[in-house]
């Protein structure tokens, strides 16, 4: 289910918070509104993990990451680093990486078996980002643009794309990724969507501008109305509680 | 599905997909706000801040409107000046683009006038949207200032301008009203009244008359004066007004006229002959002696020093038949116009017996057998004191005959071409009866000779407009068998006149010989 908040004021809810399978991260914001309203929803599933990287509150737009991985850029300091890695769960690999283009949250976007990447992204950062992630990367553009990052939001049962993208685009992409894609909007008409909201298997957030319209595209698409979050973590804690034995 | 472009590249074709309006779910072509239509003009709207309503005022006279604070513009109802006008009234449009304006009909008598504007403008992030919207003006009824002082007093004028020439013809005065319409000088005078010895132009405006006094000081040689009469005068505020009124005297010596100029004159010309023969008035007078074939020009302050009068005018000329013409003794150029003096035998056409042997001017025009015209001073009562004295001082006596031109008048009936193929305008304006001395044969005599006069001279016609006459039909007996016909306008001369008419659209052929 799809829910609506604001983080200081601001719809721009993707820029401040980084959602996955496994864990969900969140900038440190002056009230507490913004982190209760994720535990309202997350308590009991996944960690949630109060940080900032590289000083700054911009986390969602930074990092890149799934249920295997993290991805943080090289701007991020010692301490920060060591506290992702204490506060996530141990399969969830921290990594640093040496890139050019520091904004990964920018440049790739990813769900847990596939990755689109920012076309002129390093040969080196596409391994590690193949070997951390554990997904397939793809180079690509969306409706023109190379922040992949900013202008689709995925996860593993569909995605949403910027809504001038072409239909031959879509069906491309679709194929690529094996997910369903819709073009659309979020916040009221802005075409910037993964800035406008966090997404993963089984909740969404979205910025408080969403219109219903905007709000019913999304559940549609990634799939929310049935979802059940405790089936999907059972899968995990079985797998955990194997390993132990 | 793929297309390949000039450069040999593939382009795989781009087919937009549609997202739903943000607000009401409609499906719509991506735009930059992403909502429908109809749900981003209930957001926004542009006309927000613009003038819907707006008062005019409207002079019923003049049917002009009015430009705040002075101006009265006239328009026609639903005319293209009008919208202008309307849209120029409204503030604040300068925020928006207008992109079209058109009336919507009203009764004309509700004093009502709407207008439809659409406009653009940008709203949200980029995305422009077009609106249209009425505007509706309330027409007020309001004498403009120059309607309701006529209206006060319908004969007001402010300044007089009395332009007077004390010589028995008119034909200064056919040839100056022919100068005034060309230069539009008395298009501002509020009423031209026609008298006796001259006519009367009356303004509205001192500026105006002041103008037109230095329009005529320059085509003609004047003497004015100007004076005023005290009409109303506002203790309070120290404003008086006047009526202003100039005399304009004309020079009384015209063209073709003999003159014999006083002693003092002559000599300060350099020992001019006193009998001048005066070829050219404009803004001065060109005298030319027949004997010396030498020119001398006086311009108005000259001549109004002495003020000297014509000895012989043009209804002293009598007809000479030419007998024989000896070859030139000298020729000249003066002022672009060719003489050649030499010696002609002559006589009067009333008296053929008597011959006379004189000298003359027109040495190179004349040949025998011709016709001319000249001033008989042996035979004519000359009434002039300068006469007198030279007729005493001189030994061999004054020249029996001085001719002055060339007589068509032989040609003229053997043409049997009685209309003209150009004609003239005229001003509008008023005869004054009341002295009863206007005589109306006289004034077509003098006018048909004026058009003779401009037909036979090309400078004359320098200054004036000819127009073309549409009734005229050439004759059957136009095509010239005879070597030397009288002397007629070229056709290169006249100008089409402009016929607005509906039936049928002149163009504008405007073929007049400036290099006369």
């Amino acid at each position: 289910m799809a829910t609506r908040l604001q983080f200081e004021n601001n719809c721009e809810v993707g820029v401040f918070s980084k959602l996955t399978n496994a864990y969900c991260l969140v900038a440190i914001g002056g009230s507490e509104n913004f982190y209760s309203a994720f535990e309202s929803e997350l308590a009991d599933v996944i960690p949630i993990v109060k940080t900032s990287i590289g000083g700054t509150r911009i986390i969602g737009r930074l990092c890149a990451g799934n249920k295997n991985g993290l991805l943080v850029p090289h701007t991020t300091t010692d301490q920060e680093l060591q506290h992702l890695r204490n506060s996530l769960p141990d399969q969830v690999v921290v990594q640093r990486i040496d890139e050019r283009l520091s904004a990964l949250g920018n440049c790739i976007a990813c769900n847990d078996h596939v990755a689109l990447a920012h076309t002129d992204l390093d040969k080196e950062t596409e391994e590690i980002i193949t070997d951390v992630l554990g997904v397939e990367v793809f180079r690509q553009t969306i409706a023109g643009n190379i922040l992949v990052g900013s202008y689709c939001a995925l996860s593993n049962r569909g995605g949403m794309v910027h809504p001038r993208t072409s239909v031959e685009d879509l069906d491309e992409l679709s194929t690529l990724l094996q997910v369903p894609l819709v073009a659309g909007t979020v916040n009221r008409g802005s075409e910037v969507i993964a800035a406008g909201m966090t997404v993963n298997d089984w909740t969404s957030f979205c910025g408080s501008d969403t219109t219903a319209t905007e709000l019913s595209v999304i559940d549609s698409i990634f799939k929310l109305r049935e979802a059940q979050p405790s089936s999907i973590v059972d899968e995990m804690r079985k797998s955990l509680i194997d390993t132990y034995v | 599905m793929s297309v390949m472009d000039e450069s040999g590249m593939f382009n795989v074709q781009q087919t937009i997909g549609s997202v739903l309006c943000c607000k009401c779910g409609v499906p719509m072509a991506p735009n930059a706000a992403n909502m429908c239509v109809n749900c981003l003009r209930s957001e926004v709207d542009i006309t927000e801040g613009l003038q819907k309503s707006i008062q005019i005022f409207y002079c019923p006279e003049c049917t002009c409107y009015l430009q705040p604070p002075k101006t009265w513009i006239k328009c026609q109802w639903e005319s293209k000046e009008l919208l202008t006008f309307c849209i120029k009234r409204l503030k604040n449009l300068n925020k928006v683009k207008l992109k079209n304006a058109e009336f919507v009909w009203t009764e004309p008598h509700s004093k009502r006038i709407k207008v439809k504007l659409t406009v653009q403008a940008e709203v949200l992030n980029g995305a422009v949207l077009e609106q249209s919207y009425p505007v509706e003006y309330t027409v007020r009824d309001n004498l403009c200032e120059s309607c309701s002082r006529f209206q006060a007093n319908p004969d007001q004028w402010v300044a007089l301008v009395q332009l007077r020439q004390h010589v028995s013809h008119r034909r200064t005065f056919f040839y100056l009203e022919q100068l005034i319409l060309r230069h539009d000088a008395a298009s501002r005078a509020i009423r031209i009244q026609q008298v006796d010895q001259g006519i009367d132009f009356f303004f509205g405006n001192k500026s105006h008359a002041n103008s037109f006094v230095e329009f005529l000081r320059k085509v003609v040689p004047i003497e004015y004066r100007q004076d005023q009469q005290l009409v109303s005068h506002d203790v309070k505020s120290s404003l008086y007004n006047y009526k202003y009124t100039y005399s304009v005297k004309i020079c009384p010596v015209c063209r073709e006229d003999l003159v014999c100029l006083p002693s003092k004159v002559a000599s300060g010309l350099g020992n001019l002959g006193p009998l001048v023969i005066c070829t050219k008035v404009s803004d001065n007078i060109t005298l030319l002696d027949p004997r010396t074939l030498r020119c001398a020009f006086l311009d108005a302050r000259q001549y109004w020093r002495s003020g000297f009068r014509s000895a012989l005018t043009s209804r002293q000329l009598v007809k000479y038949f030419v007998f024989d013409v000896e070859p030139p003794v000298s020729e000249a150029t003066v002022g672009g116009q060719k003489y050649a003096l030499s010696y002609v035998q002559i006589a009067r056409e009333s008296d053929i017996g008597k011959m006379f042997y004189v000298q003359t001017h027109l040495g190179h025009i004349l040949k025998p057998g011709d016709q001319a015209l000249g001033y008989d001073i042996y035979g004519a009562n000359v009434n002039d004191n300068e006469m007198e004295k030279y007729r005493l001082s001189v030994k061999n006596g004054l020249p029996e005959a001085i001719l002055i031109k060339k007589c068509y008048e032989e040609q003229r009936e053997r043409k049997q071409k009685k209309s003209r193929n150009w004609k003239l305008k005229s001003l509008p304006m008023e005869m004054d009866d009341s002295r009863g001395r206007v005589d109306p044969e006289k004034t077509d005599k003098e006018y048909e000779e004026f058009l003779r006069d401009l037909e036979e001279n090309p400078e004359l016609r320098f200054n004036i407009s000819l127009y073309k006459d549409k009734d005229y039909q050439a004759s059957e007996t136009a095509s010239m068998t005879d070597g030397e016909g009288a002397p007629s306008v070229p056709i290169e001369e006249l100008l089409a006149d402009l016929d607005l008419s509906e039936e049928e659209e002149d163009d504008d052929d405007d073929e007049e010989d400036m290099a006369e």
